[in-house]
């Protein structure tokens, strides 16, 4: 059984107390009205690189904001006061945004996790099984890292924020767009679908521990057989809510845009952190001296699927980028116009972060079994992973007004902590090796 | 050069790993083992060096990579320059994300086709060779241990009868 250590307590507690001061900080320095957040452009109109990017004539600006309210309710009143506005929304958005985007990797993490083992379960894997506990583990923030999204959503829908502007029926009514599409992006069906999904998973998970547990101190492998038929079902209703949950939580932050591989885009990103968080995890319990039975043949294949699905992002990630690129269509190129404009930092580094190093540090068969290869890429992976949902989220959100400043490290030490916490309690909760599983036999045999 | 050999059968993949261990450890000399697919953990247990196929591998790639970026950069830049749907071929870098499809394949196609060819190069394969395997049964089902054999064939014959053993044949070879 694993003991939760005093240090581990500390940690977390620490990193969401500092998390706190720091989401705190950004909701205290986000403007609540114009003037403040005219003064805040004019303050950082010197030092700040990207402030200048003001410049702009603001015809080419409003190509990026043309959905907002501002453009098309006060058209008549010129663009400078719309302009200001708009900033304002933006300066107010980025605190929440923060909190989201940094609330959403970390449940991302455990919503992948529990996808790569459903796939486990369904596929009878051998040489996984001894693995299943860390896993499951990970996947015990599911229920409370949903929950917080699922939150802060509502929270939009209640108008403390403008992350999702067709939430906002005066935006729906001035445009054409978003009105046709208001049949599915309307807030009931919104809200009623995202605690659809999180019940769903919720409910694999709970079933599915509940099965691996009951393995344990079985004579016969029914609860196995059981959770080998849930997991396959499981994986089915996976794959078409975690495509929807995309387009509701991330793409219609964006509601004229749209991708149709977007789905999978998420999905790549969702399943190499995942797969690099388990890494990391059982280096980290193996030093601590759990997990005897794991050796470096588990962390090969575990490095194989962090280079692999590195690999899969990229080319999911190019496939999206390229098409676009090519056939260059207004309304879809603003998507990629607005990051390669004012996001080339996030945009390229993470081209560099998610493919390129990833690819050549874990090319080599050798390195895959030295674990400090593994966390070293896995680093670099999860901070890529980090700002590609950051790259996701932040353009429509809060436009060329972003920075990685103390909101954004906030929240990510405070879900971070809270991470760290709830995985960590949940592994105390059953012993660390599944040794009731049939397969398990083979996975501590397991030679690469 | 030793010119008579033992020929150790075995009739399964298992069997023969665990044979080939047993042996290893008795001090046999193995000179090959043939067998109609690749075993799992064979090249370990016969203590064989690691394969450096994967190293060539990646450097076929990087020449592919290369070549691919020299292709397209004289095809569409330096020789040719053609508008394709509003986008002329000026630049290269301007130009790059059509390209990468093409680098991709060239990657893939240098490294996969070069490396066939160095493998059958290294295994000394070429069309029309005639097959080395003692015994044709071993495309078949059976799996061949080749011991050569100097004056100790029965101190030989007596180690090899304690693994789960198919048959045992001792062959002179007649070409030498």
């Amino acid at each position: 059984m694993f003991v939760l250590t005093k240090k581990i307590k500390i940690f977390s507690l620490a990193l969401i107390i500092l998390g706190l001061f720091g989401i705190a900080f950004g909701f205290y320095s986000a403007p609540s009205t114009i003037e403040e957040a005219k003064e805040i452009i004019a303050n950082s109109h010197h030092g700040d690189d990207h402030a200048s990017n003001h410049d702009y004539p603001v015809e080419a600006h409003s190509s990026l904001i043309e959905s907002s309210k501002e453009h098309n309710s006060e058209h008549s009143e010129g663009h400078e006061m719309s302009h200001d506005e708009h900033v304002f929304h933006q300066l107010a958005n980025r605190p929440w945004a923060a909190v989201y985007v940094a609330a959403f990797f970390f449940f991302m993490i455990s919503l992948g996790t529990l996808a790569f083992y459903a796939i486990q379960r369904a596929a009878q894997a051998g040489w996984s099984p001894l693995l299943f506990r860390v896993m499951e583990g990970i996947t015990g923030y599911l229920l409370p890292g949903g929950i917080i999204v699922l939150v802060i959503l509502l929270l939009s829908a209640l108008h403390f924020n403008h992350l999702f502007i067709w939430m906002d029926p005066e935006v729906v009514e001035h445009d054409k767009i978003i009105k046709a599409k208001s049949g599915y992006l309307n807030v009931p069906f919104f809200l009623a679908r995202g605690v659809f999904y999180l019940a769903g998973w919720s409910l694999y998970r709970y079933f599915s521990r509940k099965f691996s547990i009951a393995q344990d101190n079985s004579s016969d492998i029914s609860n196995h057989v059981k959770n080998f038929k849930l997991s396959a079902g499981f994986l089915a209703f996976f794959i078409v809510t975690e495509s929807m949950m995309s387009w509701d939580w991330i793409m219609s932050i964006d509601p004229h845009w749209f991708s149709t591989l977007f789905g999978w885009y998420v999905f790549a990103s969702m399943v190499v952190s995942a797969i690099t968080v388990i890494a990391i995890m059982i280096i980290f319990l193996k030093s601590l001296g759990y997990l005897e039975k794991v050796n470096h043949n588990h962390l090969h294949d575990l490095a194989k699927f962090m280079f692999g699905f590195s690999v899969f992002w990229a080319y999911l990630w190019f496939s999206q980028f390229m098409l676009i690129w090519y056939a260059n269509i207004p309304e879809e190129v603003t998507y990629f116009i607005t990051r390669l404009e004012d996001y080339q930092i996030p945009f390229f580094g993470m081209l560099v972060m998610n493919f390129i190093l990833p690819f050549l540090i874990l090319i080599n068969s050798d390195f895959k079994r030295l674990n400090w290869i593994i966390v070293t890429a896995g680093i670099i992976i999860l901070i890529g992973h980090y700002m590609d949902v950051f790259n996701m989220i932040m353009p429509s959100a809060v436009g060329d007004q972003w920075s990685f400043g103390i909101p954004e490290l906030g929240s990510v030490m405070f879900f971070a902590g809270l991470f760290i916490y709830i995985v960590f309690d949940s592994l105390t909760k059953a012993p660390l090796e599944a040794t009731g599983d049939p397969l398990n036999k083979e996975s501590e045999k397991f030679v690469y | 050069m030793a010119n008579k050999f033992l020929h150790a059968i075995y009739d399964d993949d298992d069997k023969l790993l665990d044979a080939v261990k047993f042996l290893k450890k008795e001090g046999v000399y193995i000179e090959d083992v043939f067998t109609p697919f690749p075993v799992h953990g064979l090249d370990k247990a016969l203590g064989l060096e690691p394969t450096r196929i994967s190293i060539a591998g990646f450097i076929y790639g990087c020449i592919g990579f290369a070549f691919a970026i020299f292709m397209m950069n004289y095809i569409m830049i330096v020789d040719w320059p053609q508008n394709i749907g509003g986008k002329p071929s000026f630049s290269f870098i301007e130009n790059m994300p059509a390209f990468v499809p093409i680098m991709f394949e060239l990657t893939v196609f240098f490294s996969a086709h070069l490396m066939v060819i160095t493998f059958y190069l290294r295994s000394r394969l070429w069309p029309f060779k005639e097959a080395e395997n003692p015994i044709p049964e071993t495309t078949d089902d059976k799996f061949l241990v080749q011991i050569p054999v100097s004056d100790n064939e029965k101190e030989l014959k007596s180690k090899v009868k304690k693994t789960d053993i198919f048959k045992i044949d001792i062959v002179e070879n007649k070409d030498e």
